[in-house]
């Protein structure tokens, strides 16, 4: 296959971040390209479902616990943000571990502590764990809204979009230490998708690619496992064993693919009480129409950043329009911050 | 949706710039304040620099400083990067109901330890109290009053070819606050401090040394990329940077790899950036490592007319990208 026409994807936000910050598409050789996919957790998450967060933070005696991420994620509206509502008096705590949210949960009992669970099966474990010690520690006010969601169904629905054009993954190597490289065997089984599982660093990633170019070029369908440092075949089985206790797959929407079976964590009905979304009656509202982000493109692979019109333009990192452009993991904000030369 | 000032407003990046701009600069323009250097040179009274910084870090005490250090340290080195020295300073203190009497006592200590350290001498002063919930235990402004040593340090004599230097380790004062805020690393071994200190005896080496000193600035809040950012940007000349060639402390890096943080954007509370002719480049490079606080003191890269006007970064992996200023406050990552 001629080089021109060599298409590869990572699906990891910090992969993405990564390529970025050392340069490496510089460095790639002519006709080989590095797209990004849906890879940013909060990228993929639908503005409704931030919009119902952003609300559920004016309640009264809520108090938002989140990774920082989340903090300057618009909603559907313009500037609206969990950085906003904060200045608008919202409470709003960043923590580095939701178990961090439950300790303050548990001394400031007055309080009503959300965490806004968000990202693949990386943090799902963590998130579970910290129900799973609140449930013990009878801290009942700790809850979890679940925007957590999985990547195979994601990348199921992907391979089945319109257009979609990729020749080999970039496998997550943060997803892969816990539902292990085994779990992207069904790239090059089912669809016949060299996979290649990658570390971090720049030499880990250029590693990969030269790997995945030469598997495409010999037309092998194959997984290999080049992060074997941190990343074992069956991954690691009490995480998985601790998110399957506590969270169910569950049908989601995803901003740019839609509505995807089995595709997000919903809370087991056993732990209600600590599902905000139950708690608190969350509504998520109707998805609103068409706006000017191309976020769902860029996440899908279908545009480059600069492809967007809004790009640089109507949006930067400092007053975003959508969130590629905002979250740390963002291929907009990675493509913005580290501009290539 | 109407405008409000959030906490990016505060990060010393681009919207900082924009809010200095639209609100600050358009209400009052004079030559002094034009420059938008880290202080005043005073017309009409050309030998004094006037400066003036708060300080509103939390916690209080941090390891390497404490907010009375910085209040200290902040405003002589706003006064050294202008080139001048600081003489006297004031201090108001704006204190929460509440605060430990003893909290007050060390910082008030370590205000003067830092004061004499750097030979200047607290003038005049202020102090409030507010009700509790309205202050983070202690608010400190400092400002402060120097002689001129050394005129036309700015952006503007940066002259193509020039080297670039940083005095040392970039993003300590940034990882050491932040870890300590989080409480995410019991980093015992003290191995991530603030790099809080004094700079003006660092600058009395660089004036001795004889080099030719174009411009300095102390890479405080934005790091020093959005410092390299504003040198480029007021001179209209661009900036090559060596990512390998600009020290990171281990630990540091460490950290800001676990935190998603960039060392690059972190604060600095005791480095400076130097721009000097090629030339004499390695005396000042020598002249700040013969000073305890210039140890690691590095040339980073170089002036660039062909980069017109942005900062290009030469990453280790050997690719290149251009820096921008700090977009917004610096937040922890998810994973």
């Amino acid at each position: 296959m001629p080089c021109s026409e060599l298409r590869l994807m990572e699906v990891c936000g910090t992969h993405t971040m990564a390529i970025a910050r050392a340069g490496l598409k510089s460095l790639l050789p002519e006709g080989v390209e590095l797209v990004s996919g849906p890879g940013c957790p909060v990228c993929v998450t639908p503005p409704e479902v931030i919009d119902a967060a952003l609300d559920l933070a004016m309640r009264p005696g809520v108090v938002i616990a989140t990774y920082g991420d989340m903090v300057r994620v618009p909603g559907s509206r313009r500037g609206d943000s969990l950085a906003r509502r904060r200045a608008m008096g919202a409470r709003v705590m960043v923590v580095y571990s939701p178990m961090d949210a439950v300790d303050w949960a548990e001394s400031h009992p007055g309080s009503e502590v959300v965490f806004l669970g968000v990202g693949f099966e990386t943090t799902a474990p963590g998130t579970a764990a910290s129900l799973l010690e609140a449930a013990g520690r009878g801290v009942r006010n700790f809850s979890v809204f679940s925007m957590l969601k999985r990547v195979e169904p994601a990348l199921r629905a992907l391979t089945a979009l319109e257009g979609f054009n990729i020749q080999g993954f970039l496998c997550p190597g943060h997803v892969a230490t816990i539902i292990g490289a085994e779990g992207f065997r069904f790239l090059p089984e089912e669809y016949g998708l060299p996979a290649v599982v990658a570390g971090f660093e720049p030499e880990d990633i250029l590693l990969a690619v030269s790997r995945l170019i030469s598997l495409v070029r010999a037309g092998r369908a194959e997984l290999e496992n080049l992060y074997g440092r941190a990343v074992k075949a069956e991954g690691n089985p009490p995480a998985l064993e601790e998110m399957r206790r506590v969270f169910v797959p569950a049908g989601d929407s995803w901003r740019g693919l839609g509505e995807i079976d089995a595709s997000g964590l919903a809370l087991r009905a056993e732990f209600a009480e600590y599902d905000a979304v139950r708690k608190f009656g969350v509504e998520i509202p109707a998805a609103g129409g068409e706006t000017a982000c191309r976020c769902g493109e860029v996440i899908t692979g279908r545009m480059t950043p600069v492809g967007c019109p809004l790009f640089g333009t109507a949006c930067t990192p400092e007053d975003p329009v959508g969130p590629c452009m905002v979250s740390s993991e963002g291929s907009c904000a990675a493509a913005y911050k580290y501009e290539g030369v | 949706m109407d405008e409000i000032i959030t906490l990016d407003y505060g990060s010393g990046g681009k919207k900082t710039s924009r809010l200095i701009e639209s609100e600050i600069l358009s209400r009052f323009s004079n030559p002094a304040l034009g420059e938008l250097g880290d202080g005043a040179i005073l017309p009409g009274a050309e030998k004094i620099v006037f400066s003036t910084d708060s300080f509103v870090v939390s916690p209080l005490f941090f390891p390497g400083g404490d907010i009375g250090k910085l209040a200290v340290c902040g405003t002589v080195n706003d006064i050294a990067m202008c080139g001048g020295e600081a003489k006297y300073l004031s201090l108001s203190l704006i204190i929460e109901e509440g605060l430990e009497r003893s909290a007050l006592s060390r910082i008030l200590d370590s205000i003067r330890a830092a004061a004499e350290s750097a030979r200047v001498q607290v003038v005049t002063g202020d102090t409030k109290v507010v009700e509790r919930g309205r202050g983070d235990g202690v608010y400190i402004n400092t400002a402060g009053i120097g002689f001129l040593r050394r005129a036309g340090l700015t952006p503007g004599a940066m002259r193509d070819g020039d080297a670039v230097l940083i005095s040392g380790t970039a993003g300590d004062h940034g990882a050491a606050v932040m870890l300590a805020r989080g409480g995410l690393i019991d980093d015992s071994s003290g191995a991530v401090k603030s790099d809080c200190a004094a700079l003006n005896g660092l600058v009395d080496a660089l004036f001795a040394s004889g080099a030719e000193i174009r411009c300095l600035r102390d890479p405080t809040r934005g790091g020093a990329a959005t410092t390299l950012c504003e040198f480029a940007g007021s001179s209209g000349l661009g900036i090559e940077i060596e990512e390998r060639d600009i020290p990171v402390s281990p630990a540091v890096a460490a950290a800001c790899s676990l935190l998603g943080l960039d060392p690059l954007y972190c604060a600095n509370e005791g480095k400076l950036l130097c721009v000097t002719s090629q030339e004499t480049a390695h005396a000042a490079l020598e002249a700040m490592r013969a000073h305890p606080l210039g140890r690691d003191a590095a040339v980073i890269g170089r002036v660039s007319a062909a980069a017109k006007g942005r900062v290009i970064l030469r990453t280790a992996a050997g690719g290149g990208r251009v820096l921008h200023k700090l977009a917004g406050a610096q937040l922890p990552r998810i994973c």
